[in-house]
């Protein structure tokens, strides 16, 4: 595709959570692998009026009319995350590392900060707003290199992170509240960026500035993508929450595919005639057609007692089947719309069928009761009564406003870079302020935040390079990973341990640890200190650190020595193997003399092997075959 | 429009000529702010300039070092929504909701986030339309207080109004009332509306209605449903249940007590169960004892109410804070003694001079739950004997209002320890079941 002359511009969102306690409350930003002990039921209501104007997203979710549970946690959580108290002050912790971000970033730091409300009535907040500040808006200074050309950045804000989600169901969702509150940073670029590739690159730059402050958390999920994608005579699309920065170039490509697609859907529109007025929305039962239907499917729900329901869409047929991304078609998108509401599972349209064990008899029969022709599409739906006249209500508006354009939606990433329909993207009247927290004077944070300014991401790798000998790939991957500030604590109270294990230990080890499904991001850094004490004192062999590390992960509770004791050997029995192989080596010794040793080595190693440090076992083995020849020399 | 600023930054804003709305432009240092003038809160400093950015975010400019500022376009603000217009419906029961104030009839200004009552019932309705399928809606906006500011004048006016809607014909009514006080109001209006055979229902929210979670849908839904359908004839207080927005309580007025500052559940009934548990759907007694609904008695206001103090004990408590309170004109106190209802010794000998000159002393306990007993230990004894009024399970605030409305009527000391000790809207009680304690158990 050429990007240039699709007129695709990108603007990137980045959130990355903070390794403080939460911003509005005291509670550990501590995620929870348990169930919550409690579960409470909410209701989300918001006032059309009050709103000045209806909000496409929080109409939307009050029409969705859903229950959200939430689950405490009452060790780890308050009720500040269950609103039932008002917010405590902001955290100065968070606040200050966010302005540290801002000034690393030579963005201009507001002077008062006002904490407001964002309207997200979807559940994912227990209050039905998210808090968040603006805390600096974008300068000349303020940009992100690429090898595409400069991104400028717009604005940093300190946000609250919404409640994990657990499970949603036809009238309910289901979140925990350990994750809600958590601290946020949230940076956002101008739509600068031209290309999918320059999109990963900046991403992955803002990441390395954020880890600068080394007060990010670490693992999955702790940082997201949210990507604003157009092309001219497009419209903006927010592709929400991608987590992978090796998906985000897909994901830009894809969209500008979608939306191109969508703009041929609507020229193709026009030329059939197609206007606004042509769709009227008037469902039809049509479950009778049905009754001794073969489609397990459309059986299954109607004797439930479901009703199948369909609408006609004049002049659409093949519009519906009309691909937009590889493996989704344009009746994909209505099947997102009409999916969004209670007990509708999707839809079922004429472009698709016969199918699924549907008939031409049957579509012909449902034709004809919607009043349809041969150009004719129709889409159908299996719901109750109510549900299903919002549901075709929706995918009649999408296809009308395909029509029109292409309606600004809030998506959600799907993993093999294409994107399904969320909510309509929200306005930015859903904002007011936050009554419960006075407005925050920068200037007091300034100072303390500027005395502990962090480096920037290249100073610091050139540092790990020069003064601790590391490889390049080393001294980023340690970067990239967070580790920075626990290699520099370990190089300086272990300084009689290689740095180049520790630094491999730190990154590749973990990566692979945790690519076998292991949880080391549970691992405090007191468990590193530790660990690298034991095998500088000699007690512990390099070798075995990988093992030592995903027993303390999958066993938090073992203590420390005991696994060392585990896993080491005293030199003595060392010395007792030595001794045995040496016995039973006799022939070979003879044969060879010192030359024996790798065979010697070989049989102790199979022992000792992840005990203790292979170059002391040399050194040893070395030793005791040289007095052993000595010996019988004598 | 108005300029709400003061002090350096209104001179400012009016040397370029802005108002309270005003698209603004301030260059400062290199950047560019554009944006709404927001009016800033009174008690804010004089030092910064709110504007309202595109994206929705506000932020403070400080009026130090401003290149800037240019006034780009009069007061703009989006026209609101007009709700439509809510139609009654005569076969359902007639249910004023009469407003005093507070979180519950009050909305934000989405732009400034200043609180400002309802001006319109429409506007409640727009919120909660499910209650006008329950009941046919009359919006009665009788004052506009904050409940802590509340007096016995505005009770006798809450009164009368509850009064002359019920002996009009309606069904039941609703009040919507701050929550910080409303036992207060709930107790006073059980002793001043004499022969009261209609559900009143205080209602209040925790959570203010502009926020998505606000409790208000439930509450005042509960409210209207109990008004509307319930079967108990009583001042009572609607409230949320638990933390979850599936069912709320209706408490006897003379047993609330709001026991926490900000949660949803904050009201307990104290020493007796609540009258009743509301869903959704149904309306589930849950106290035997009540008064039936009787659509036939009218309604009296019993308007004289008298100065009466409500004294906390505490360890260091001396006898001469009575004098002082004697000297402000108080003619009676409730004490909110310690344990069983009792009072350090060192204060006995003054009780006992009060209630010789006629001042009445009513024993309550600031434990809320359990009985008062001065039989028990001898400084119980000594207060009893001192002249002191035992008043069993009475919550110390239900005592106050109480003492307040009898001292309106008789001054006489054998008269107010008859009444005291006497049950008259369900403020005392002979048993006190098991299960009532702790709380929770209630849930």
């Amino acid at each position: 595709m050429d990007y240039a002359q699709l007129g695709l511009r990108v603007g990137l969102e980045i959130h990355q959570r903070l390794d403080t306690r939460k911003l509005f409350c005291s509670c550990p930003s501590t995620l929870r692998q348990d169930a919550p002990p409690l579960w409470f039921g909410r209701r989300l209501r918001v006032s059309r009026s009050e709103l000045g104007a209806i909000d496409p997203a929080a109409e939307f979710e009050q029409l969705r009319g859903r229950v959200f549970l939430y689950g405490v946690y009452p060790d780890t959580t308050c009720e500040i995350e269950l609103d039932e108290c008002p917010p405590l002050p902001i955290d100065e912790e968070a606040l200050e590392i966010a302005i540290q971000i801002s000034l690393l970033m030579k963005m201009e730091v507001l002077d008062e900060v006002h904490v407001m409300r964002k309207i997200v009535i979807d559940g994912s907040n227990t209050t039905g707003f998210q808090r968040t500040a603006l805390i600096a808006v974008g300068t000349e200074g303020s940009t992100i290199e690429t090898s595409h050309g400069p991104v400028r950045l717009r604005t940093i804000c300190l946000e609250e992170e919404s409640a994990f989600i657990v499970e949603t169901g036809a009238n309910f969702a289901r979140y925990k509240l350990d994750r809600q509150g958590i601290p946020l940073v949230e940076i956002a670029t101008e739509p600068d960026i031209l290309n999918p590739d320059q999109a990963r690159e900046a991403a992955f730059g803002l990441g390395r500035i954020l880890r600068a402050t080394g007060k990010m958390k670490r693992g999955i999920g702790t940082v997201r993508q949210d990507l604003n994608v157009s092309i001219a005579g497009g419209s903006r699309q927010e592709v929400k929450g991608v987590q992978e920065l090796d998906l985000v170039p897909k994901i830009v490509e894809r969209e500008a595919r979608r939306q191109l697609s969508l703009l041929e859907i609507r020229k193709e529109m026009a030329k059939r005639g197609i206007e606004e007025g042509t769709f009227a929305p008037s469902p039809v039962e049509v479950t009778e057609v049905f009754r001794n239907t073969a489609c397990d499917l459309v059986d299954r729900e109607l004797s439930r007692g479901k009703a199948a329901f369909a609408v006609l869409l004049p002049k659409m047929r093949g519009l519906l089947g009309r691909e937009i991304q590889p493996g989704r078609r344009f009746g994909t998108e209505l099947s997102d719309y009409a999916g969004t509401f209670r007990g509708i599972g999707g839809i079922l349209h004429t472009d698709e069928l016969p199918a699924h064990g549907i008939t031409g008899q049957e579509i012909q029969a449902v034709m004809s009761l919607v009043g349809g022709s041969a150009e004719d599409a129709a889409v159908i739906v299996l719901g109750s009564a109510s549900d299903v006249k919002r549901a075709l209500r929706a995918v009649i508006d999408r296809t009308r406003y395909a029509m029109i354009g292409i309606p600004e939606e809030s998506r959600r990433p799907l993993p093999d870079g294409n994107s399904s329909f969320m909510r309509p993207l929200p306005g930015s009247f859903r904002m007011y302020p936050e009554t419960d927290i006075p407005p925050i004077k920068s200037s007091m944070f300034m100072e303390r935040a500027m005395s502990s300014l962090p480096e920037m991401p290249e100073k610091t790798i050139t540092r790990l390079i020069r003064e601790h000998g590391l490889s390049t790939d080393l001294a980023e991957a340690l970067f990239d990973h967070n580790r920075v500030r626990l290699f520099e604590t370990v190089a300086r109270s272990h300084p009689g341990i290689s740095k180049g294990f520790v630094a491999s230990t730190l990154t590749s080890a973990l990566i692979s640890l945790r690519r076998d499904g292991i949880d080391v991001e549970r691992l405090p850094n007191g468990v590193f200190l530790e660990l690298f004490g034991f095998v500088e004192g000699g007690k512990l062999a390099k070798e075995a650190v990988p093992q030592v590390l995903t027993m303390l992960a999958t066993e938090p509770t073992t203590q420390m020595d005991e696994l060392v004791d585990q896993f080491s050997m005293t030199l003595e029995e060392l010395d007792r193997i030595i001794g045995e192989k040496i016995s039973e080596s006799e022939d070979e010794i003879g044969e060879k003399g010192e030359a024996a040793f790798g065979i010697v080595m070989g049989l102790v190693m199979r022992e000792a092997r992840g005990k203790l440090d292979g170059s002391l076992v040399s050194r040893r083995v070395r030793k005791k075959l040289r007095e052993h020849l000595e010996k019988g020399q004598k | 429009m108005p300029l709400s600023y003061r002090g350096k930054a209104r001179k400012l804003l009016e040397e370029a000529g802005a108002e309270d709305y005003s698209t603004l432009l301030i260059e400062k240092g290199g950047v560019t702010f554009k944006g709404l003038l927001i009016p800033r809160a009174r008690l804010q400093d004089d030092e910064h300039i709110v504007l309202k950015l595109d994206s929705g975010y506000n932020i403070g400019v400080s009026i130090e070092r401003i290149d800037e500022l240019v006034v780009m376009g009069g007061p703009r603000r989006r026209a609101r929504l007009e709700p439509e217009k809510s139609v009654g419906r005569s076969d359902l029961p007639d249910v004023p909701i009469i407003v005093t104030g507070g979180t519950i009839t009050s909305k934000v200004d989405y732009i400034t986030g200043a609180v400002r009552p309802y001006e319109r019932p429409e506007e409640l309705l727009d919120l909660i339309p499910e209650i006008s399928e329950i009941a046919n809606i009359s919006y009665v906006p009788l004052m506009t207080m904050l409940s802590e500011d509340l007096t016995p004048r505005h009770w006798l006016s809450i009164a009368e109004e509850v009064a002359r809607r019920l002996n009009s014909g309606a069904t039941g009514a609703v009040i919507a009332h701050g929550t910080d006080t409303m036992h207060f109001t709930a107790s006073a209006l059980s002793f001043m509306l004499r022969n009261l055979s209609k559900p009143v229902a205080l209602v209040g929210a925790q959570r203010s209605i502009d926020r998505p979670s606000t409790d208000a849908v439930l509450n005042l839904f509960s409210a209207v449903k109990m008004a509307a359908e319930g079967p108990a004839g009583e001042v009572m207080i609607v409230m949320h249940g638990g933390p979850s927005d599936d069912f709320s309580y209706a408490i006897r007025g003379v047993r609330a007590r709001k026991m926490h500052t900000s949660r949803r559940d904050a009201f307990l009934s104290v020493n007796q169960p609540p009258l009743a548990k509301i869903t959704r759907s149904d309306i589930e007694m849950l106290n035997s004892s009540y008064r039936r609904r009787d659509n036939g008695c009218e309604v009296e206001v019993l308007e004289r109410i008298e100065k009466v103090a409500l004294v906390y004990s505490w360890p260091t408590m001396e006898a001469e804070i009575f004098d002082s309170l004697v000297e402000d004109g108080y003619l009676g106190f409730v004490v909110a003694g310690t344990g069983l209802g009792h009072l350090p010794q060192r204060v006995i000998p003054k009780i006992r001079e009060l209630t010789s000159r006629g001042i009445p002393v009513i024993a309550t306990s600031q434990c809320f739950f359990g009985r008062v007993n001065l039989r028990v230990y001898e400084n119980g004894r000594l207060l009893l004997h001192a002249g002191a009024i035992a008043v069993e399970d009475m919550l110390p605030e239900t005592a106050l209002v109480k003492l307040m409305c009898i001292m309106g009527q008789t001054r006489e000391m054998s008269k107010i320890e008859e009444l005291m000790r006497t049950n008259m809207v369900g403020e005392l009680s002979e048993s006190i079941g098991v299960d009532l304690f702790p709380p929770g158990g209630q849930r």
